[in-house]
């Protein structure tokens, strides 16, 4: 009778725990881009399943179509996605637009700290208005757009051969943008067993982003700055500086001279299937993609290197990252904020650095083993040393277009100069702002 | 009683429905019938369309809801109409429409004209010809960049054949020059077959007994082809000319697919640039006057293509 009531009792007492348990058990949705991190961040997710009974459903999509679909869904108060792992340029217009969270008073009662994560991806992910402290996201994912290239070609005795012959130089990764351009010019058209290769693969697509991200990647590296005065909105000077006009018109030599036929429109994709398919001798992409390019069995291992985007007046490299942030529309706030709660702890991060994600966490990227961990750890930390990103302005989308449109027509459809180009960009950019009442 | 359908439904009609009906007039009745439909369409089409014109007027933007919405007058339209970035869009859109037109015409009317011939196999060349228009502007788009990729595609390696050129040495897609034809090139190949369709309706109505009586009075084959079958099957083709017309001024699908309207903004349709900034760049009020404007251009200019196709049909 006594092992009767005992049973009785810690069956109630499991149901009721049980029960407990399915009830505070939520379903939560993390939007994010489709690509190779998405998939880690699915498996390292499978361990806050387990511990903290919430369920995790995912809503990734294209690259191409990411920043349209997800700020169509916050602007439209939707409440597909509970969690946001978006662009660091959305900063702006999720906390002027009330889309995200606050997190400052999370932190403060979760006892995390900004101070754990690097500088640079706590500024660029997580702040706004720009570097003060008012937090909208956990920096989720450090990246930054860097090099790759056919480690094999370039060891191989004959091309280095006729590549001192070619330059008078020995054949090496870049130490500067001219140098890169150099090597890329170089490979171009060259036979390579007993087909024909190319420089490089740029990105030049015209839709989304990718032609901003791949010239930005020329333009920092000489200097360019968005405004003279930070905050003053002064472009006249920064945008087109001469510095700037060089820049540009390095890039729109570099398209013609030193990439594939036909990667008019090409980003990350193309990038990605031009290397793997043998095409170029080196080629731009973010860092979130060299993992999975380290471990491809055709053009990964002994057969790829990567390098940080090469200086010429500076170092200076694209931005790329996001940061995590809680949907203010979602209704589930609750257990959104336990995911980011768990997120920021270092063992989590540390796994999220060992599964194929970028941690911008201090306790990772400090770690005495870290630039070894990977061949590509090095050139990260030194990437993200000299990042600088594009407007995170609220009205992103506007300058981000306008840009597309002006730097798409030069380098591109050839139209007009460098100088124009720019010049145009300040007038659409002038005119966004003036709109926006900051001028 | 008689036996009239009319009796029979007032018979079943239930009593406190004919007792309400019963006051009513024919024209009211009438009107309870139409009312849904009138109330649907101010719904969709009427408020919306009033709604864009006050919108048109105004600085809003759709994404910034909090945002103080101040009338600017005719600025936004002002903006549109001395941009010149929109007047290249629409001389691209130009371009594209009477090409498109033009070769769209003149095949699908060849073709329709060598259906309406009766030869063995005549049903299977039909469904051969028309398949293209069958499929999704989507797979069309992304099917159409693979042959007009430079180093793999096959539309490359076609013209090699004939001229000699490399293949790699030209860009359909990504050449200024070649970019607002290779868009004409698919439209044209998906869209022929309507027009074919349409072209051969207006032979087949044609009645045999005129040819007949031309043949008596010992007209030639050109003759009765200028004297009979262009002037009978002319309403069939204007009317193709307006489907094509009105469908290509706002075409999107397949140009996005093709060139996302690069290289730089060579094959941006209007359509492309109102989508950039209406859904994209959110410049709510700007995009509706430029929806306006689209609108009265496409009102105006197909009002006076329907006068005329009106005229050749009195004739």
């Amino acid at each position: 009778m006594k092992h009767l009531k005992l049973a009785t009792v810690s069956a109630l007492t499991l149901s009721a725990a049980s029960f407990g348990s399915a009830a505070s058990a939520e379903d939560l949705t993390l939007c994010w881009a489709a690509w190779d991190p998405a998939n880690a961040l699915v498996e390292l997710s499978k361990e806050f399943e387990a511990e903290s009974g919430h369920t995790m459903n995912f809503e990734f999509i294209p690259w191409p179509n990411f920043a349209d679909r997800m700020l169509n869904e916050l602007n439209s108060g939707g409440k597909l996605c509970d969690l946001l792992i978006g662009d660091s340029q959305w900063i702006g217009g999720g906390a002027e637009n009330g889309h995200y969270v606050k997190l400052n008073d999370f932190f403060d009662s979760a006892g995390i700290s900004m101070d754990d994560f690097a500088p640079a991806t706590v500024y660029a992910y997580s702040t706004w208005p720009k570097g003060t402290p008012n937090y909208y996201a956990l920096p989720a994912m450090g990246d930054a757009n860097g090099w790759f290239y056919r480690k094999d070609w370039f060891t191989d005795p004959e091309i280095m051969a006729a590549f001192k012959d070619a330059t008078g130089r020995e054949l090496g990764e870049p130490k500067t943008q001219k140098e890169m351009l150099e090597i890329a010019q170089f490979f171009q058209g060259r036979e390579i067993d007993g087909k024909t290769v190319y420089g490089a693969s740029i990105f030049t697509e015209r839709g989304s982003e990718g032609i901003t991200m791949g010239v930005t990647s020329a333009l920092y590296p000489w200097g360019f700055k968005y405004e003279n005065t930070p905050g003053s909105y002064d472009m006249e000077g920064a945008v087109n500086s001469p510095e700037a006009v060089e820049a540009l018109e390095f890039y729109k030599e570099f398209y013609k001279t030193a990439t594939p036929p036909g990667y008019t429109n090409s980003y990350m994709g193309e990038s990605l299937d031009a290397f793997k398919s043998g095409q170029v001798a080196m080629a731009m992409n973010w860092f979130a993609f060299f993992p999975g390019l380290y471990a491809d069995p055709n053009t990964g291992g002994d057969k790829i290197d990567f390098f940080v985007n090469p200086p010429q007046n500076q170092a200076g490299s694209t931005l790329g990252g996001q940061g995590i942030s809680v949907v203010s529309y979602s209704d589930k706030q609750d257990a959104a904020l336990e995911y980011i709660k768990w997120f920021a702890n270092p063992e989590v991060q540390a796994k999220w650095w060992s599964v194929g994600g970028y941690s911008a966490h201090n306790s990772v990227l400090q770690d005495p083993g870290f630039k070894d961990s990977a061949p590509f750890a090095g050139d990260f930390l030194e990437a993200m040393d000299a990042v600088q990103d594009f407007w995170q302005e609220p009205a992103y989308a506007e300058l981000l277009l306008a840009m597309q449109k002006r730097i798409h027509d030069y380098v591109v459809a050839d139209q007009g100069t460098a100088q124009e180009a720019l010049d145009k960009l300040i007038e659409d950019w002038t005119e966004v702002f003036e709109d926006e009442g900051k001028l | 009683m008689s036996d009239k359908s009319i009796d029979r439904v007032a018979a079943a009609t239930p009593a406190p429905v004919a007792r309400k009906i019963r006051g009513l007039s024919d024209r009211a009745i009438a009107w309870i019938f139409v009312a849904p439909t009138i109330f649907l369409l101010l719904a969709i089409n009427i408020f919306p369309l009033i709604w864009t014109i006050q919108l048109s007027f105004t600085n809003y933007k759709a994404n910034r809801i909090g945002r103080e919405v101040k009338n600017i007058g005719l600025r936004n339209y002002e903006r549109i109409l001395t941009d010149s970035d929109i007047w290249l869009n629409m001389q691209a859109t130009a371009h594209f429409l009477f090409w498109t037109i033009f070769f769209q015409v003149l095949i699908g009317f060849t073709l329709a004209w060598l259906i309406n011939k009766k030869f063995k196999g005549n049903d299977l060349w039909t469904t051969i010809i028309v398949l293209p228009m069958m499929l999704s502007p989507a797979v069309v788009g992304n099917f159409w960049k693979f042959l007009y990729q430079p180093q793999i595609g096959l539309f490359n390696y076609i013209v090699t054949w004939f001229t000699g050129a490399e293949p790699s040495s030209f860009e359909m897609l990504g050449s200024v020059d070649l970019a607002p034809w290779s868009i004409v090139i698919v439209d044209t190949w998906m869209w022929t077959p309507f027009v074919m369709l349409i072209c051969l309706a207006g032979l087949r109505s044609i009645p045999d007994y005129i040819y007949e009586a031309a043949e008596i009075d010992r007209a030639s084959k050109l003759r009765q082809f200028f004297t009979i079958t262009i002037p009978m099957v002319l309403p069939f083709l204007m009317l193709a000319v307006l489907f094509r017309g009105i469908e290509n001024f706002k075409m999107f699908d397949l140009v996005v697919q093709l060139t996302g309207g690069g290289p730089g903004s060579t094959t941006e349709l209007t359509s492309i640039n109102l989508k950039r900034e209406a859904f994209e760049k959110w410049r709510t009020g700007y995009a509706s006057a430029y929806a306006i404007i689209l609108f009265v251009t496409v009102f105006g200019l197909a009002s006076i293509y329907v006068k005329a196709l009106n005229k050749v049909k009195e004739r």
